[in-house]
């Protein structure tokens, strides 16, 4: 079960009279302070990565009030959803967090899959690429967005080490997938293809390398004065704090809580494999840039052995009534013709019932909560982002904090717009 | 795993007696309904408190539209710290209240999945300390979750906001027709280009 760590936590009303105290202000003389000043802080500000806007209530340089305001980026990914069939919805999934499309296309099919009670007919090596695919995105995602938190506190060196990787991380993507970013790899049941030739020896590859790349930013900034500065015992979410927001992913292992579903409620085949879960000990900024670090090792750990260990066979699940048949075989057998037809026009065979199915993704835990009532369509679509959930913080996170902190909080919570508004 | 799923929803079913339907079981996964919804907020808590619940995964509304009730909320509850069990609880709201108690004050993020809740579908939390829209801006006048809102979108008379006008293909004899049983009806090549 998971174990924590106490960690000591003021209320931000403590916090504001701290930094007040600390800066000499004082409330006996009025007169001297000045008004409140509101600040609007994006949609379009580079540090909001994306189209995050914040309404700020400052006094001085100290936040005093935050009000974050999203729904920039809805695209009604849930009503869409309504309206097409289990597949169709795919590529959609392709456009939440689109720092991993993988990572997301691999949820959404295990949910799907959930639904239907054929998770555990699952071929193994289509288990074990579906692995390889998610802990690819993890790293992608996370060398992202550390280059991205390091680039807005000043350090823009590391961002590009960081963005070399995650081009190898593309061009891996598209040999596998035929498409850099929007991959939409999965089926209902299975993959779109299979691994390419060379496509193994070419992730040894990039192992190696990027392992030596998150060494270089490591010695970047982890003893980095200045980032060390800008981030240690900067944005502290106390362990229940992080509980009571549902935070989720490194958000909520920075704070010190022992939770991954990897571990907590294995998926796919991740009981086969030896990884480690980082947890942070005090729950700032620093934490949170130490476990998205140890992170990617740890994903790079898992790919390795999966890749040692990837089984042949079959990639998709032998069911003509929920995988599209061979096109050879559409053109020639009347049952896989007839197999075509129904899968193209009516999606799936769906039973009744509810799920939820919650994985781990690089930004936290990214959760589908299907509702159906029958047939190749959901009744109801929910997708539980966890930008979305981990941003809710932000309106008892940044109050007490200078303004120049809040850079250093968003890029450290690590969040998408794309999932976040959906 | 200390307790399981279905332990923990016959503790919850025993402390409210009358107050829950049998549990179903789907896929390995316990789902309650409880009757009243005015009684969530006193379940959930007791659920946190007594339970062990402290985590909300996720908080969902459905439109179960022609029906009655139409509303169905559904909470979607694990302990995180304490037995790592996950159990489901929904109720149904009727649409001539259409609210129901808030459980923001349970748990603190709750309070954006219930303003999400009321923007989509408009299903109000009451004692929820701030419902405003959070998706959708600050006075659109529909729902658009709900399933009588048309995909497409609606005009507004907002002046300067989307969706103020029909999209220019939109109804063309080239556009897949949203909503259809399937995708024999939604395809454009089956309708005459005057439908």
């Amino acid at each position: 079960m998971a174990t924590s760590q106490e960690i000591s936590f003021k209320e931000p009303a403590a916090r504001v009279a701290e930094r007040q105290a600390a800066f000499g202000v004082n409330d006996e003389l009025p007169e001297m302070q000045g008004e409140k000043m509101v600040l609007n802080m994006g949609p379009s500000h580079p540090a909001t990565h994306g189209v995050l806007r914040i309404i700020l209530e400052l006094d001085g340089e100290i936040i005093t009030k935050a009000d974050p305001d999203i729904g920039y980026l809805h695209r009604g990914d849930e009503k869409i959803a309504e309206n097409m069939t289990y597949t169709q919805f795919i590529p959609y999934t392709d456009r939440l967090d689109y720092l991993a499309p993988l990572a997301n296309n691999v949820a959404y099919a295990l949910a799907v899959e959930k639904l239907m009670g054929i998770d555990g007919q699952l071929t193994p090596r289509c288990q074990y690429i579906r692995v390889i695919c998610c802990e690819l995105a993890r790293v992608s995602a996370h060398l992202l967005g550390l280059g991205a938190f390091a680039m807005d506190v000043g350090a823009l060196t590391v961002f590009l080490h960081t963005f070399a990787q995650r081009e190898t991380v593309y061009n891996l993507a598209e040999a596998l997938t035929g498409a850099r970013f929007t991959t939409s790899y999965t089926r209902i049941g299975g993959l779109s293809r299979d691994i390419p030739a060379g496509w193994i020896e070419a992730v040894r590859k990039f192992l190696d390398e990027c392992a030596a790349a998150i060494d270089e930013s490591d010695k970047l900034l982890t003893r980095n004065r200045i980032w060390v500065d800008r981030t240690k015992d900067v944005g502290i979410i106390s362990k229940a704090d992080a509980i009571d927001f549902g935070l989720s992913g490194p958000n909520l292992r920075g704070s010190g809580v022992d939770f991954d579903v990897r571990k907590a409620h294995p998926y796919l085949c991740y009981e086969d494999f030896d990884f480690e879960i980082p947890v942070g000990s005090v729950g700032d900024c620093y934490d949170r840039y130490l476990v998205r670090q140890e992170e990617m090792r740890q994903s790079l750990r898992i790919i390795r052995q999966a890749i040692d260990k990837l089984p042949g066979g079959p990639i998709n699940i032998p069911d003509g009534k929920t995988v599209l048949p061979p096109k050879d075989k559409v053109l020639t057998g009347m049952e896989e013709l007839i197999h075509q037809f129904m899968l193209v026009t009516q999606g799936v065979n769906a039973p009744k019932g509810e799920v939820y199915f919650g994985a781990e993704n690089p930004k936290g835990e990214l959760g589908f909560y299907i509702n159906s009532r029958g047939g190749g369509t959901p009744y109801r679509l929910k997708i539980r982002a966890p930008s979305f959930v981990n941003l809710s913080i932000l309106a008892k996170l940044l109050p007490g904090h200078m303004m120049s902190d809040t850079v250093a909080i968003l890029g450290s919570l690590d969040f998408v717009m794309g999932e976040c508004d959906r | 795993m200390s307790q399981t799923a279905q332990e923990l929803g016959e503790k919850i079913a025993a402390q409210f007696p009358e107050a829950f339907e049998a549990p179903v079981e789907f896929r390995g996964e316990i789902t309650l309904k409880l009757k009243d919804p005015a009684k969530i907020a006193e379940v959930c808590h007791f659920a946190k408190k007594e339970l062990g619940f402290d985590y909300l995964v996720d908080l969902t509304s459905i439109d179960n539209y022609g029906e009655d009730p139409r509303w169905t909320v559904v909470y979607e509850l694990y302990g995180m710290l304490t037995h790592g069990s996950y159990l489901r609880i929904k109720t149904d709201v009727s649409e001539e209240k259409s609210e129901l108690p808030t459980i923001s004050g349970v748990w603190a993020t709750a309070n954006w999945h219930e303003r999400e809740a009321y923007d989509m579908m408009g299903i109000r939390f009451t004692g929820h300390p701030d419902l405003r829209r959070i998706l959708m801006w600050e006075g659109y006048p529909y729902f658009p979750l709900r399933k009588d809102f048309p995909l497409a979108g609606k005009p507004s008379e907002m002046p300067d906001v989307a969706f103020t006008r029909r999209a220019p293909l939109e109804g063309g004899p080239f556009v897949t027709l949203a909503g259809g049983k399937d995708s024999m009806d939604r395809e454009p090549r089956v309708r005459t280009p005057e439908e």
